[in-house]
């Protein structure tokens, strides 16, 4: 099943000629609604008219997440607030969250491509689509949730957590599709099989994960553990959120729905075009979005992509898995984490000293940060509850105020290896090969 | 009357409390009695020492944070009922005992315990009043 025929399996002219339309109304419409670009165009000496091919984009300036920082909150807004229906935003380096706005436009693009990525599972309205995504301003759970509803399933807005919940109301639901991060999928599975449950006793048939790195391996023992079949999905927010790409039943690559989003590779060091095949950083431009529509942000997911018709029918372009990042954001449980937040927190305990460490980890299909900081001189801890009370103060507040699980270990002042030039604060222990 | 304890701060990693001990060696500090209260993570070494304040300067320069905490040393006979004695004089005045190490040395029968109570100053008083012999630093060389 195909959800658009029409978009998917397009011929490579009739989609270029429909992408460049596309793209010259996006570019005109960018340059009259978001003064900031206008001016970022005039810099660079391009005007609207000028883009004439597709390759033309090559001489429209970038965005990326510090100009997004920079127009913090709305700078970027392209619609005024009246037509603005939903907010979704994603953390920031800067300690400023990207804050993108949607118009009933947007939601009706992204309910098309998250629909078009649940079809590729096989989901439509007689199914049951389970989704565990965490909801609220992160795109997951409630972008799921509006694919699923797009295509008519009866949605389970179930969020994530309550492990026991959730397989309940799989069992009693007879879910047919489960949408969460694929470490999460993972651990569903281990659940089901602690309770004894056999997968073919569970009515699920597909999965839909993303938001995270995750490797074949977890992919074989998500499939096996829950009897299914497991997708990728990609996407973030600045351009919409997940659905932008989705992997069919052919696992050959993620389906990018390039009618709605047009990607590059560009070579993060020269920024100039590279060709298909070649593995660079990824940048989109929004075709057609009117409430913060974006020209060329830099994605920094580092991967390729791959043209030709697929095995499935679809002749959409292909991207591959994401590689890496070109910066130092860490995604952590499907959370950008970034280092220099845990700087400004540290700051603001006397007792710490400001040099820290973080090491990423997973344990147990789950992603988990330990954060290693030194303790200030002059401190009195002869006694094991005062030092014990300092790593709960601060294990706490890391919950309260960065909304993640994180184990902090004290060591003493001057024990963490000092850098010449730029810290090393990351120790990022997963393998996703 | 007052003993002044070093408190150390030590990783719970393999050969780490060895190099504390080659910091001291080096430094020709001895230990005149010390115990170590440890998490999973991490332990604290309390420690006497004959030079405290130098000794945490030491240790900090050799990436070691220190404090120094006022505790007692109490004598008591080496008998059953010998720490209780002074135990009982403190509950009865209502000074909590945090914690209790012993010396190193034994003195002719006596045995010495290093002991971290809620007022020091005010234990040590009462101490001697009830006849309790408590040492200096100089006394446990």
């Amino acid at each position: 099943m195909i959800w658009n025929k029409e978009m998917e399996c397009a011929d490579r002219e009739t989609m270029r000629a429909l992408q460049l339309e596309k793209l010259k109304w996006s570019v005109q419409y960018e340059y009259d609604h978001v003064p900031y670009y206008a001016a970022k165009m005039d810099e660079a000496g391009v005007k609207p008219e000028d883009i004439q091919t597709l390759e033309d984009i090559q001489f429209l300036p970038f965005l990326t997440k510090e100009d997004l920082a920079a127009n913090y909150p709305t700078g970027l807004f392209a619609a005024p607030m009246k037509d603005i229906i939903r907010i979704q935003s994603s953390s920031g380096t800067t300690g400023k969250p990207k804050i993108m706005g949607f118009t009933q436009n947007d939601m009706d693009i992204w309910g098309e491509a998250v629909a078009r990525g649940l079809t590729m599972c096989g989901i439509g309205a007689n199914d049951v689509a389970h989704i565990a995504y965490g909801y609220g301003l992160f795109t997951g759970g409630l972008g799921a949730h509006l694919g699923a509803e797009t295509v008519g399933a009866t949605v389970l807005p179930m969020s994530s957590g309550n492990t026991a919940r959730q397989i309940r109301f799989m069992q009693d639901m007879k879910s047919d599709l489960l949408c969460c991060t694929p470490s999460y999928a993972l651990t569903i599975a281990e659940a089901v099989e602690k309770a004894g449950i056999k997968p073919e006793e569970l009515q699920l048939r597909a999965g839909l994960f993303g938001a995270e790195p995750w490797t074949q391996s977890m992919r074989d023992k998500i499939e096996k553990g829950l009897g299914i079949k497991a997708h990728d999905i990609y996407g973030l927010t600045e351009i919409t959120g997940p659905g932008m790409a989705t992997s069919c039943e052919m696992n050959d690559g993620m389906h990018v729905q390039e009618d709605l989003f047009y990607p590059e590779i560009v070579d993060p060091d020269t920024l100039k075009p590279l060709p298909d095949g070649e593995t660079g950083e990824l940048v989109f431009t929004t075709l057609g979005k009117t409430g913060t529509p974006m020209i060329r942000y830099r994605t920094r997911d580092i991967c390729y992509l791959k043209r030709g018709k697929c095995l499935c029918g679809r002749t959409t372009v292909r991207m591959s898995r994401v590689f890496g990042r070109t910066d130092d954001m860490l995604i952590v449980k499907g959370v950008n984490v970034f280092p220099s937040t845990f700087e400004i927190f540290i700051d603001k305990f006397d007792e710490l000293t400001l040099n820290y460490k973080i090491i990423v980890d997973r344990k147990h299909n789950s992603d988990t940060i330990e954060l290693l900081v030194e303790l200030a001189e002059g401190l009195e801890f002869d006694d094991i509850d005062f030092v014990e009370n300092l790593k709960d103060r601060i294990e706490r507040s890391l919950r309260d105020e960065l909304q993640i699980g994180c184990k902090v270990r004290l060591l003493n002042a001057g024990t963490l290896p000092r850098s010449e030039g730029k810290a090393v604060r990351v120790e990022d222990r997963r393998r996703f090969e | 009357m007052i003993v002044k304890q070093v408190s150390v701060f030590v990783e719970n990693e393999t050969g780490r409390l060895a190099k504390l001990m080659q910091v001291l060696e080096d430094n020709g500090v001895d230990l005149n009695a010390a115990t170590i209260a440890e998490t999973g993570e991490y332990g604290i070494l309390r420690c006497i020492v004959q030079n405290p304040d130098e000794t945490v300067e030491i240790l900090k320069k050799n990436n070691f944070l220190s404090s120094i905490t006022n505790v007692i040393a109490v004598t008591i006979e080496n008998r059953p009922g010998g720490l209780n004695a002074v135990l009982k004089i403190l509950a009865a005045a209502g000074i909590a005992v945090k914690y209790i190490y012993s010396t190193i040395q034994s003195l002719s029968g006596n045995a010495v315990i290093m002991m971290k109570v809620e007022d020091p100053e005010k234990a040590a008083k009462l101490l001697t009043e009830k006849g309790v012999k408590l040492f200096c630093l100089e006394d446990l060389k």
